[in-house]
């Protein structure tokens, strides 16, 4: 069969270009290992110096997830300005007194949450303890965790839209695609060859990213793997469809670099790496013309919140839907080419 | 004799620039077609139409009766582009059996073909380097090979012979020349005049314009000239 010929040849290709085929699976796997190593972090304990605070009071401090310095006041400050400190506690008749350091909204979050659980403790009354479960996670629920399923998704689709990008580029620029239209095959046949071949391939860097992330980064996971997989695949789907889509306007390889700002970094901020929900409405609809929204929210539906198909099918159909588009959008833009 | 190809009124422009202006040609079957022309006269323009892969703005092409672009007509037509349209990753020889499945040949058909098509055009030796490591001759080689692998009936060369030297060219030409015999017909551009000389037919295209057409003997005896060169610089005087 003749798109079984451009699948094949595809794979060829990727076989003889080995830094090709690096830069899709390893480099994903080395940006998420480095992400990894800076979200996935203990929580924060901060440094507190304590200066004339009743022994009792210090006692308690020390029980907290902190280091506590007993310190005299000019000493405390001058740490506190050489940012050697979070925070300086003193004590007078009113009661507490904290001066933050301030300039890092963890540190600061930290030393309040380490000043509240030591009031609570230090009151005389018994305080009804608040039992806290999960519905979804845990408490152990690390920002690497957060973000990672979309993060994955994210880099599937970027180093797709690249690849897949360039490479029909190339088709054009050194003529083959010109040559492959002066033959019986028809539009409909190259481009689903390249999906064909691009596919297969994809199908390999899914497994390989998310079984990284999952076996050996030990992101939180509750869901089945396989449907990592299939949303994986059809962001990659997305990401080719639209990359090859897109090198039609462009007439060298730096041009189709040249999207990248256009097309893949808008989708790092409204995907929901970032919490949008303090964001105008208006701004927020945005977001939803972007596939890696659907496929991000999908991977987190199944990685955190362990959901079966029910819970993402509405994300699977858009996606289905995206990659529909633009391969009829492909297909009618080789129609400039020729046009039967 | 039957017209395989025939070109009519064909007139293209890309923007403002009018590349070709009102040609008319027809092709006999069996027959060696020679378009002549200096650079940028239109003759790839031209043949891109011809084989459907470009939209003229106004004329049409037809091919064995069919009106291009025409999928059922490009089984039976072998291109070969002005640049060697390869995948320099791969392997000269996959690049071959490439093409070949896109016809639809069977896994045998092509081993023998692509053997064939090697034998013919002296390429055994090197075929399994990858093609960027090929010298511009071999390019050549291996995409007029590719135009060749399914035994097309009509042959569309732009430039067959650039960049290959005098003994390959003589062997080439031979090789054109048996397909003749087999009842090919084929379309050459070239602006080596001795190569003209060669053709069943010429068309001298200058700015767009077909300025002369007839075979190489008629066109120089019609104006005493010796050489097809001369006969183009006369026409192109005249035509202008
Ligand atoms: N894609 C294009 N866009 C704009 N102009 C073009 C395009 N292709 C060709 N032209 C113009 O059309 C004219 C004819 O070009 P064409 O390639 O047909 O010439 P040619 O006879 O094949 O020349 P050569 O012998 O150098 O190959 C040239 O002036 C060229 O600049
Ligand atoms: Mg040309």
């Amino acid at each position: 069969m003749k798109v079984m010929a451009i699948i094949k040849r595809i794979l060829h290709q990727f076989r003889r270009d080995k830094r090709s085929m690096a830069l899709m699976i390893v480099a994903p796997l080395f940006i998420l290992t480095l992400m990894w190593l800076v979200l996935d972090g203990d929580s924060y304990s901060p440094d507190i110096a304590v200066v004339d605070i009743p022994e009792p009071i210090i006692e308690i401090l020390e029980g907290q997830e902190a280091e506590i310095h007993v310190m005299a006041m000019e000493e405390a400050e001058k740490a506190l300005k050489d940012e050697e400190l979070d925070a300086m506690l003193t004590w007078d008749e009113a009661g507490f007194k904290v001066l933050l350091e301030g300039s890092d909204p963890n540190a600061n979050s930290a030393v309040q949450k380490v000043l509240q659980q030591t009031m609570k403790e230090s009151s005389d009354k018994p305080v009804p303890q608040t039992k806290v479960e999960f519905l979804h996670g845990s408490e152990n629920l690390n920002l690497f965790d957060n973000v990672g399923p979309v993060l994955i998704g994210f880099f599937v689709f970027f180093f797709v839209f690249i690849v897949g990008g360039v490479s029909f580029l190339r088709e054009r620029t050194q003529g083959t695609l010109e040559r492959l239209l002066a033959t019986p095959l028809k539009r409909w046949e190259i481009v689903t060859g390249y999906l064909g071949g691009f596919g297969v391939f994809t199908v390999i860097q899914s497994i390989i990213i998310a079984a990284f992330s999952i076996y050996v980064l030990n992101i939180y996971m509750t869901g089945e793997f396989w449907y990592v997989m299939l949303i994986t695949f059809l962001l990659a789907m997305a990401a080719l469809s639209l990359g090859t889509l897109l090198s039609a306007y462009a007439n060298n390889e730096f041009q189709m670099m040249q999207f990248i700002p256009l097309v893949i970094v808008p989708q790092v901020f409204f995907s929901g790496i970032f919490n949008l929900d303090t964001m105008q409405p208006w701004l927020r609809a945005i977001g939803k013309v972007m596939p890696l929204t659907y496929g991000g929210e999908a991977l987190r539906d199944i990685m955190i919140r362990g959901e079966g198909i029910h819970g993402f099918l509405d994300e699977v159909y858009i996606l289905i839907g995206f990659s529909v588009l633009f391969i009829l959008l492909n297909i009618l833009a080789l129609k400039r080419h020729r046009k039967l | 004799m039957e017209a395989v190809i025939k070109v009519n009124d064909i007139s293209h422009s890309f923007g403002k620039e009018t590349v070709l202006k009102d040609i008319q040609l027809s092709v006999g079957k069996g027959e060696v077609f020679g378009l002549l022309g200096p650079s940028g006269s239109g003759k790839t323009t031209l043949v891109k139409i011809i084989v459907g892969i470009l939209k003229p703005i106004s004329g049409n092409a037809v091919v064995l009766e069919k009106t291009m672009p025409s999928l059922k007509q490009m089984k039976h037509i072998g291109f070969m582009a002005q640049s060697d349209a390869l995948y320099s990753e791969l392997s000269g020889r996959e690049n071959l059996d490439f093409f070949a499945s896109v016809y639809g040949l069977s896994k045998a058909e092509r081993q023998q073909r692509i053997r064939e098509v090697l034998e013919v055009l002296g390429l055994s030796d090197d075929i399994d380097k990858p093609v960027d490591k090929f010298s511009g001759g071999m390019k050549r080689r291996v995409s007029l090979a590719a135009a060749l692998l399914h035994k097309p009936e009509i042959l569309i060369l732009d430039e067959p012979t650039v960049g290959i030297d005098p003994v390959l060219r003589k062997s080439i030409w031979e090789e054109l020349n048996a397909l003749k015999d087999e009842g090919t017909t084929i379309i050459l551009t070239t602006h080596v005049m001795d190569e003209a000389e060669k053709c069943d037919q010429l068309a001298l295209l200058r700015n767009g314009h077909v300025i002369a057409q007839g075979t190489p003997h008629s066109l120089k005896k019609d104006i005493n000239a010796a050489t097809i060169e001369e006969a183009f610089l006369h026409y192109g005087g005249v035509g202008q």
